[in-house]
């Protein structure tokens, strides 16, 4: 009993201990970002292993998923002779919903592990001690550019994901099921609001990017430097940052469209 | 002791770690100019000495100060600073693995200065013909050997040409000939630079043949110290032990445990 509570308590205030460590590190990848404007090359070579690298499985999960919509969406439409609308539906659903969340779960998979399993194996190799004797601080040179590039990759790549998606809708809705095409774009146009719709799912986008990048890299700094440590991390940067995209997800679709 | 002549001086050093004492109260001083090799048998704390003077780790209590400085409550600006002037070869190297060997070596350069691409080439090329290594320059780190890892970092290390080079165990996987040219180096450096160097060895002979002053550590305190004469002549137990090789003596060959018979369960 005494014992329980006492592993009890030794996990709370690890786990306090984490966040307040991830606190800092935030703040201080943050303090790096104004000298990074000096060296835009470091920014470009994260921007692409980050950004460039996700674009492949977020364009083609895009397109996937713009086709299932449009498959689905026209059942369902077509029962109440609506399936004009198939094309607001699609672009709908994904500026709002689909595009930043499911983006954003894509790019942690793919980009966040990475960074977590990259950081980690610099910190277990000693490369990040053997940068801070050179008098070179790993959390602005190796930190805060992948910070960014992170933060700069996801909007965009949602922005990838639902633009592919809205043609995924259109293969399936007009070129294979027949719906109008002059109907599919101009409900589409007439509908989508520029501030309500896509703004919202950009700010989503933009948290999401912020959020994910954060775990991967303190993740990353944090682990214990062994492979085991380090397997743990990049396992943790997916599940924490799932979970942190769909909770975020509820709070931010409660605040905006209510 | 004249106080300009001593670039680190470490007093009352303590230091834990996973509970366990590693330093108990450790006083050293390293000369400027002057090559002060640190013995002592595994897992003594080495390799955290240097750590903690790089400031990679904080000691529970007492002072070390460098070149004037005191490392334990430096600012992060000025640590940064300080460490533009300390070089320090890492025990397996620890080479950025993104880059190449030339790469590597030039780190340094490119992150301090703003030389132009003609000099650094030149600096470079020099600093890896010094290790023997300029036919490797376009090599990856995971291509080199153990040895060949060390002496790259090594060029790396004295890139910046600093004021004080740690060398944690440099002659370890290193064959005759280049352990030769190592010492060499090492002393030459040393004389022609005006560096002053900090060697963690266990290799006697190579140690003993550089060393302007030894310190002998183990359990946690200087056993011993003074010049290799001072050492091989000394009546201190844990002085000819080591310096000897002999299994038997003060200093302990294994990690602090319980009776063997009792772990044994006999
Ligand atoms: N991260 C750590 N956590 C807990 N204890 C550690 C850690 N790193 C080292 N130690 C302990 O600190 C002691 C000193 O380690 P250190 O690496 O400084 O030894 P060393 O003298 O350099 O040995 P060697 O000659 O084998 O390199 C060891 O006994 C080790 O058990
Ligand atoms: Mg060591």
């Amino acid at each position: 009993m005494i014992n329980q509570l006492q592993s009890l308590g030794h996990k709370a205030l690890d786990f306090f201990q984490r966040l307040g460590r991830g606190h800092i590190l935030i703040v201080d990848v943050l303090k790096g970002q104004p000298a990074l404007f000096f060296r835009p090359r470091l920014i470009i070579q994260q921007l692409y292993s980050v950004g460039v690298l996700s674009l492949l499985i977020v364009v083609v999960s895009g397109f996937f998923v713009g086709m299932v919509m449009g498959l689905q969406g026209y059942n369902t439409l077509v029962d109440f002779g609506a399936e004009e609308s198939l094309g607001v539906m699609v672009a709908l659903t994904l500026v709002r919903e689909l595009g930043p969340v499911v983006t954003a779960l894509l790019f942690a998979g793919r980009a966040g592990s990475a960074l977590t399993a990259e950081i980690g194996l610099m910190k277990a190799t000693e490369q990040l001690s053997a940068m801070e004797m050179m008098a070179v601080d790993p959390i602005r040179r190796v930190l805060a550019p992948r910070f960014l590039a992170g933060f700069i990759s996801m909007p965009l790549l949602a922005a990838m994901f639902s633009a592919v998606g809205v043609l995924g809708g259109y293969f399936v809705g007009v070129g294979l099921l027949g719906v109008d095409e002059g109907a599919y774009w101009s409900q589409m146009q007439a509908s989508v609001d520029l501030y309500e719709d896509i703004y919202n799912g950009v700010i989503k986008s933009i948290v999401f990017g912020f959020v994910v990048t954060w775990i991967a890299i303190f993740e990353g700094y944090d682990a214990i430097p062994t492979s085991e440590g380090v397997s743990r991390a990049t396992t943790r940067t997916v599940v924490h940052s799932s979970l942190a995209i769909l909770g975020l997800d509820f709070i931010l679709t409660a605040l905006m469209f209510n | 002791m004249d106080e300009n002549k001593t670039l680190v001086k470490v007093r009352d050093l303590k230091f834990a770690r996973a509970g366990r004492m590693i330093f108990d109260g450790v006083d050293l001083d390293i000369q400027r100019g002057k090559i002060t090799v640190i013995m002592g048998p595994s897992g003594t704390g080495k390799t955290t000495l240097l750590r903690l003077i790089g400031r990679q780790l904080k000691p529970m209590q007492g002072s070390i100060s460098v070149d004037g400085e005191e490392v334990t409550t430096l600012g992060h600006r000025r640590l940064y600073e300080l460490r533009k002037r300390m070089g320090m070869l890492f025990q397996n190297g620890a080479l950025l693995t993104d880059l190449s060997v030339f790469e590597n070596v030039a780190y340094p350069i490119r992150e301090h200065t703003n030389l132009s691409d003609e000099l650094i080439r030149t600096l470079v090329l020099m600093k890896l013909q010094a290790v023997g290594l300029r036919g490797a320059r376009d090599l990856m780190p995971a291509e080199l050997s153990g040895g060949m890892a060390r002496r790259v970092a090594l060029a790396r290390a004295i890139a910046l040409d600093p004021m004080m080079i740690m060398y944690d165990e440099p002659f370890t996987g290193q064959d005759p000939i280049s352990m030769g040219v190592l010492v060499r180096l090492i002393r030459n450096l040393n004389d022609a630079l005006g560096l002053t160097s900090v060697v963690v060895s266990h290799d006697i002979e190579e140690a003993s043949s550089i060393a302007d002053y030894i310190y002998l550590l183990s359990g946690g305190k200087v056993v011993a110290h003074g010049t290799t004469e001072d050492l091989a002549n000394s009546d201190s137990e844990w002085a000819q032990q080591f310096m000897k090789g002999k299994p038997d003596g003060p200093v302990p060959f294994h990690f602090q445990s319980q009776p063997y018979t009792d772990d044994l369960n006999i």
